[in-house]
């Protein structure tokens, strides 16, 4: 009896991951859904830059590595001529949010038919702890030494509800992977927003928070403890928008 | 062996470039070789407009017209920009009702045409820029019914071939000034 | 022959394309180049084709990179201020080895400059125009008919060799209108093994990369690109030669400056003065051999270009100084007349006695 198993959309290869971050977390639970919707062979993977970066070595489908902040833009390429392909872009909240938000907002007008899995661990992990633009207020960062000012560096961007009004967009859920349970709730969001796309509804965004023990300077344990203490209540966890449900429900 | 470089100038909305792309498709149909180059940016939106038409047996060199052979001024800043510019020998084409001086220069040929009042006077408001031609292509022996007939198809599209007629009507009055 | 129609540059562009199997465009509105995104915007939906108006010049490029990595034909166009947005894109073409297609139909610089005729983005053009050691195939017509062909050309030397083709013409070339003949001859398009299309479950997965964290692995690949590079450059060179027969004095110019020249030139005949143009097609790889081959026997060479004087050195290198390369050029927007080059050339008579 097989009691667990690697996804076969993930690459039996060590990851390159700090001890204690959550990228594989999420990395599996996007591996898993392929597998269980039957999609590998059809599915392209566009890779951020970013911690990130090397996804493409770990995701088994065809994956491309997009310029920084640029992932969405490139997946609407690919969908556009692929329309039956499923495309989807894994970010970071540097890529998505800071440097790429332009392309990040109008695929979301566009309704483009694309799944996005957004990582906010509300810094920029790989060069090294900078500050990100969803890095809380008074968070201490390696660009902002003595914790975030909002006074000069402005408030946290919180994409879940920016994007809630943006008529295009479908679908958009923030999630963690901070616990078991979580976790379970991650993964449903994840295959609902690779369903949205196989049924052809358009933009699915599942904002996942994530920890970042090294450059928050915590041990995986309390790195864990702070979404729940930090992170949650600035970017509350729960649906944001959901199009094809409003739309049953008005029916 | 022959190439006559032409200049429309006008304002925006005179059918300056209309005339200039009939001109070209005209000589395209008689197997010349062609180039038409307009003016363009900002200017096209109610200033002044101007476009350099190319007709020649010889393969055209540089597409602009910096000293026209026919000038075709359709208003008094494009008489008072180009008309230093015309070869000696060359033609100028006026209209007349818009613009209220004579040409100064002696050695080039005026045609002074009223086309503005004319088109007005005809129901034809829009098409002062065709009553000129009309008078160019009579100048210079040139107005084979057949080719201003195709050359009126190809600058007119289908979805408006009711302008056909109003414009030929047009190259009609110009050539009987 | 096919009927020829008139036809704008831009126009025929964008016409060309579609023939070649083009059905992906992106763009983002500036003059003057405009004309070409207006008409893929109206032929694509009808053919089953795609046009799509990108937030930006940069999303537009990397629109550009999606359709390319998954192996179908995709261009973009602009003009100068939209292309050095585009260069991130390019580089990352380049370093991911895409083909692609890139119009710039250039306007007077730098900033904003004007919308006027330009060449002033030669120098970003055949250097690269993004970061890092990468070329693309330039190419530069001197005609509607060329513009057309060309990119006929550019697309089928961009899945040939993996890389970008830009088109690099001027305002002037975008907004006049010539006789065109739009039939090619089209070649069937190469296999590409490598796009990322889904793997189907019956290979192991591609991935369309640029990035190579080792040092002596990212070496190679340079190596093995320039090794590309050098077939192109013995293989794909196109240049046009116009009464070098017994030229004395020579004029390098490409595009409307060509254009010029020629005029200028037929007049000088008429003069008696020996003088012919080496007109570059290919603006990289650059034409060397005829001018290595002229600089044995012309007395002096007069770069005429839209610019401050960016050919001018390919020119120079090309000849190795053996006889002296003067600059005959107007910038922002202007032209030179065929009277200023008709003056150059009578100085350079003047001068190197080419009488």
């Amino acid at each position: 009896m097989v009691v667990f198993d690697k996804p076969h959309a993930l690459i039996d290869v060590p990851l390159h991951y700090c001890p204690g971050c959550t990228h594989g977390i999420v990395h599996r639970l996007v591996a898993e859904v392929i597998d269980e919707l039957g999609i590998e062979g059809k599915t392209v993977g566009i890779a951020p830059v970013g911690c990130s970066v090397m996804a493409y070595n770990y995701f088994n489908c065809d994956m491309i590595e997009a310029a920084h902040g640029r992932a969405p833009a490139v997946a609407t390429g690919v969908k556009r001529a692929e329309p039956d392909k499923v495309v989807f872009t894994y970010q970071g909240d540097g890529d998505l949010a800071s440097i790429g938000m332009a392309e990040t907002v109008h695929s979301a007008a566009r309704n483009e038919n694309i799944t996005i899995i957004f990582i906010n661990n509300a810094i920029y992990g790989m060069t090294g702890g900078q500050m990100a633009p969803t890095s809380l207020p008074g968070q201490v960062t390696q660009t902002s030494p003595y914790g975030r000012d909002v006074k000069l560096c402005g408030f946290p961007i919180k994409v879940c509800e920016m994007l809630s009004q943006v008529d295009g967009a479908e679908y958009l859920e923030r999630v963690a992977v901070n616990n078991v349970k979580n976790v379970k709730n991650a993964k449903k969001a994840i295959k609902k927003a690779f369903q949205n796309q196989i049924d052809g509804k358009g933009f699915s965004l599942v904002e996942v928070i994530s920890s970042c023990p090294t450059n928050w300077g915590l041990t995986p344990q309390n790195a864990l403890k702070w979404i729940d203490e930090r992170m949650i209540p600035y970017y509350p966890l729960g649906v944001y928008k959901d199009r094809s449900a409003q739309k049953e429900d008005a029916e | 062996m022959s190439t006559t470089q032409y200049l429309f100038a006008g304002f925006g909305g005179q059918g300056i470039l209309f005339a200039g792309k009939f001109t070209a498709y005209k000589g395209l149909i008689e197997e010349k070789q062609v180039s038409w180059l307009p003016s363009y940016g900002p200017e096209m939106r109610g200033g002044t407009a101007s476009c350099s038409v190319i007709v020649s047996d010889d393969p055209v060199g540089s597409p602009i017209v910096s000293k026209p052979d026919v000038l075709i001024a359709m208003n008094l800043p494009s008489l008072d920009r180009y008309e230093d510019a015309v070869v000696p020998g060359g033609t100028i084409f006026v209209d007349s009702t818009l613009v209220e001086r004579k040409v100064k220069r002696q050695d080039v040929t005026v045609h002074y045409i009223p086309a503005t009042r004319l088109a007005s006077e005809n129901g034809i408001s829009t098409l002062a820029n065709m009553i000129i031609v009309g008078n160019i292509l009579k100048t210079f022996n040139d107005f084979g019914e057949e080719s201003v007939n195709a050359a009126l198809k190809k600058v007119i599209s289908a979805k408006h071939a009711d302008m056909l007629d109003v414009n030929l009507k047009a190259l009609k009055i110009g050539a009987e000034q | 022959m096919a009927e020829k129609v008139l036809m704008k540059g831009n126009e025929a562009i964008a016409e060309a394309a579609i023939k070649a199997g083009c059905l992906h465009y992106f763009g983002y509105p500036i003059t003057p180049q405009t004309e070409i995104a207006a008409y893929m915007a109206k032929r694509m939906p009808k053919i089953g084709g795609v046009f799509l108006q990108a937030e930006s010049e940069i999303a537009a490029i990397n629109m550009v990179y999606g359709v390319a990595s998954t192996g179908h034909r995709v261009m973009t166009s602009s003009s100068s201020p939209g292309v050095s947005l585009k260069g991130e894109g390019l580089s990352y073409l380049a370093g991911s080895d895409l083909p692609a297609l890139i119009v710039n139909v250039q306007r007077g610089g730098p900033g904003l400059g004007g919308i006027q005729p330009s060449q002033s983005d030669y120098f970003q053009a055949t250097r690269g125009g993004g970061h890092g050691d990468y070329h693309m195939i330039v190419l530069a017509p001197a005609s509607v008919q060329e513009m057309a062909d060309l990119t006929v050309k550019g697309f089928e030397l961009a899945d040939q060799y993996r890389m970008t083709s830009m088109i690099l013409a001027d305002g002037t070339m975008g907004q006049m209108m010539e006789p065109v003949s739009l039939e090619f001859d089209i070649k069937p398009q190469p296999a590409k093994p490598w796009a990322t299309t889904g793997t189907n479950m019956e290979r192991e997965h591609n991935i369309i990369n640029s990035l190579s964290l080792v040092p002596e692995e990212l070496e190679q690949l340079n190596f093995a690109r320039y090794d590309r590079y050098k077939v192109i450059e013995e293989n794909e060179t196109m240049y046009e030669e116009y009464k070098m027969e017994d030229a004395e004095i020579c004029i390098a110019a490409f595009g409307i400056a060509a254009r010029v020249s020629k005029n200028a030139i037929n007049e000088a005949r008429k003069k008696g003065i020996k003088v012919g143009l080496i007109r570059p097609i290919t603006l990289w790889p650059f034409p060397k051999a005829p001018f290595e081959k002229a600089a044995k026997t012309v007395k002096q060479f007069i770069s005429v270009e839209l610019s401050m004087g960016q050919m001018i050195e390919d020119v120079k290198l090309a000849t190795a100084c053996q006889a002296p390369v003067t600059l005959c050029n107007r910038v922002g927007g202007m032209i030179p007349s065929p009277d200023m080059v008709l003056a150059a050339i009578e100085e350079a008579a003047k001068n190197g006695g080419a009488n």
